[in-house]
């Protein structure tokens, strides 16, 4: 009697039981899921960020920005989140596996260190100041402890009677005649941040509170699909 | 001498089968270990190098500005290097060599082809040096315990496969055929590892899926890894060393086969946090799962307490059964705490705080490294015959390891615990909460200060003993030669 395979394919199914149940089976529920049809605008969502944005999402990868920023607002009713303001749309349910379909990679993020970031894009739309806050968080945010990310920015000599750069950001450069300009990279990292939204209702969202028959409620609730975001930086 | 553990315990598996070779005796098996020395001391050095890594990210919670100018230095690469340097450098390493070591011995066999062995173990090193550098490069593929770019984890999987390939031929050409209790534990891991790396690897940087499956994937590969790749290596370690010190036979080998079943059934389908952007039938099978693993983790309670009742007195002093147990306790510790956290009530204050990182903490140091710290301070000596460890710097480690894991992750958890109410408590400002933190933060340094010494001790003492050892030899063949000379002339 030989019981050794027996008992190895027994462990191996018994080990695997946790791979059908969280890669196979989850990859048939949500693996193949598309773009969808946003009723009121005929807009499919979400659409793909567009290049600057996918570029500052790879800024935002490589500096690991995702272990102390969430890109994930948990439901009304389970901690207070959307109490705080990180609330994208006007639903009980707030992310939703749609919001990432083209991320790559997808960052959810662990950690809470600094606030979540899922819809940065709707609560700061200015561009100057989060590019400020990159510079310097302590300029912003006193008491934050983001460190600051300067070498995301250069610092440029100012020539007697030169106009300064329209890039030039208002912070202190630390010396006379010198200007802050943001580099490429940190124009694509506040795209990427501008354009983390997720407002849109869809199906398994429903609007909250409820939409009436009457027709103010109605246009509330269609009102997140507005125009989107400026996505390069203004200035 | 493993025989005398128990027979009793022993399951027999196909007996007779490929019983060729006279059997070698232990200090024969030793001897043809001696490559594994490679993987412990590069392993060690890696566990410093971690922690150096690791008190530069600390550091920056003393003061945000703290080499902020060297985007190589950044928290978010910092930290990733740290833990990646931590898991593959130390961890999976020196759970390699002890693995293998006590299958060799469980089974009476030598190290087969350890030039296969040795080219695993450069192939794993360079390809930890190249994701580590990759990290700070900042090639982060973007994915938590999975951040190393793809040329640092192709040769890892090589060098894994080279190395395994060495451990299933000696496992294969042993000479005691019956599987022990903690052989069916460390196979398991052994197996399991280049299942869940290749998997994870090719549905997330090769073939990647789409949307939040990316962290569904992701989730699966963390809690496979540790609850089934480094938590099958340390209980296979804890249910060898224990018996084996006390000179008695495991408590129960049924009950470590049920521990074995349960924790391979249960144990890896943790980790989804609860409210996650995923369908919610996930974290839902998390938290039912986690619950159900309490039952396995207070088996290997039963299990190694009963061992240990009425042993003699002589074993009081073993410092690897002090590390083994502590490494037992933490296991148990950070799996209740697991268990605990996965309830929707807890997990909406503990989520997205610093009680995780404690709770990963304890499990991951606590109990993984502590437990091969026993292992290696048990083993070296014996692939060294010549050299000796000092046992006062292994008593030493021993006390800094283990109040740096209760001064790292005592506070951590006390933190994460006031972090997470004062973040559900929407009236205070988030910077408020942030700040309510950093005391607790502050004083989890002093941890890592100790540990990091520890582990500095640990480089130490291995190094020392390898060059006075080196010396030794070298004097002798010097010796040697000059006699030889003085013949001649």
């Amino acid at each position: 009697m030989s019981r050794g395979p027996l008992l190895f394919l027994a462990s191996f199914f018994a080990l695997a039981t946790s791979w059908l149940g969280f890669v196979l089976v989850p990859q048939l529920q949500i693996g193949g899921q598309q773009q969808v049809e946003i009723q009121e605008t005929g807009q499919l969502y979400p659409s793909r960020r567009p290049g600057i944005a996918a570029q500052g999402a790879a800024v935002y990868r490589a500096n690991g920005c995702f272990y102390c920023h969430t890109e994930q607002v948990r439901p009304m009713g389970f901690g207070s989140d959307v109490e705080r303001g990180w609330g994208g749309r006007k639903s009980r349910v707030q992310s939703v596996a749609q919001d990432y379909l083209w991320d790559q990679p997808v960052m959810l993020g662990s950690q809470r260190v600094g606030p979540d970031l899922a819809n940065i894009g709707l609560r700061q739309t200015n561009a100057v100041w989060l590019l400020a806050h990159l510079y310097d968080p302590q300029v912003t945010s006193k008491g934050s402890v983001m460190p600051p990310y300067r070498y995301l920015f250069r610092k440029v000599p100012l020539k007697v009677g030169e106009t300064p750069s329209p890039d030039a950001l208002p912070v202190d450069a630390g010396a006379p005649g010198l200007q802050v300009v943001p580099t490429d990279d940190a124009k694509a990292l506040v795209a990427y941040l501008l354009s983390l939204r997720s407002d849109v209702i869809l199906t398994n969202t429903p609007p909250w509170p409820p939409p009436t028959n009457s027709a103010p409620a109605a246009s509330a609730a269609a009102a997140p699909t507005n125009s989107p975001a400026p996505v390069a930086p203004a200035k | 001498m493993s025989a005398t553990v128990s027979q009793a315990q022993a399951q027999t598996i196909s007996p007779g089968c490929g019983m060729t070779a006279p059997e070698p005796s232990a200090v024969q098996v030793d001897a043809s270990c001696r490559p594994l020395l490679l993987l412990f001391v590069s392993a060690a050095a890696w566990l410093l190098a971690a922690s150096v890594i690791g008190l530069i990210a600390s550091l920056k919670f003393h003061s945000p500005n703290i080499l902020a100018g060297c985007p190589v230095l950044t928290y978010g690469r910092v930290r990733p290097a740290a833990l990646d340097a931590f898991l593959y450098g130390f961890a999976l390493q020196a759970g390699m060599g002890v693995l293998i070591w006590i299958n060799c011995h469980l089974g009476r066999a030598r190290l087969a082809v350890a030039p296969l062995l040795t080219a695993g173990w450069f192939f794993w090193n360079i390809g930890v040096t190249f994701g580590v550098l990759g990290i700070f490069a900042g090639d982060n593929t973007g994915y938590e315990w999975l951040e190393m770019p793809r040329y640092g984890s192709a040769p890892l999987f090589f060098g894994y496969a080279a190395i395994g390939i060495a451990a299933l031929i000696s496992f294969h050409f042993r000479s005691r055929r019956e599987l022990y209790t903690s052989q069916w534990f460390l196979l398991a891991a052994l197996f399991w590892f280049p299942w869940i790396y290749t998997t994870a690897r090719a549905l997330l940087t090769i073939w990647p899926v789409r949307g939040t499956m990316q962290s569904v994937v992701d989730w699966w590969y963390i809690n496979n890894l540790t609850a089934v790749c480094f938590g099958f290596v340390g209980l296979g370690a804890a249910f060898y060393f224990v018996p084996k010190i006390v000179n008695r036979p495991l408590y129960s080998h049924y009950l470590g086969i049920f521990i074995f079943w349960t924790l391979a059934l249960f144990g890896s389908w943790g980790f989804a946090p609860i409210a996650a952007p995923v369908p919610a039938w996930i974290p839902a099978l998390s938290t039912l799962a986690a619950l159900l693993t309490i039952v396995p983790m207070l088996a290997v309670a039963i299990n190694v307490l009963h061992t240990l009742c009425g042993r003699d007195q002589s074993t009081k002093g073993n410092v690897t059964l002090s590390f083994v147990l502590f490494g037992a306790a933490a296991f148990v510790i950070a799996g209740l705490l697991n268990a605990v956290c996965s309830l929707a009530n807890v997990s909406e204050i503990t989520a997205f705080t610093w009680f995780d990182p404690a709770r990963v903490q304890i499990f991951l140091f606590g109990f993984f490294a502590m437990t091969i710290f026993g292992a290696i301070y048990y083993i070296i000596p014996r692939l060294v015959p010549a050299g000796s460890l000092s046992p006062g710097l292994i008593r030493l480690h021993f006390w800094l390891g283990a109040l740096g894991i209760i001064l790292f992750a005592g506070p951590l958890l006390i933190g994460g615990l006031k972090q997470g109410s004062d973040l559900n408590n929407a009236g205070l400002p988030f910077l408020n909460v942030v700040q309510g933190t950093l005391g607790f933060l502050r004083a989890s340094t002093t941890g890592e200060l100790l540990i990091l010494l520890g582990n500095a001790i640990l480089v130490l003492n291995i190094v020392a003993m390898l060059v006075r050892v080196g010396r030794a030899s070298a004097t002798a063949a010097w010796a040697a030669n000059s006699r030889k000379a003085e013949v001649a002339s």
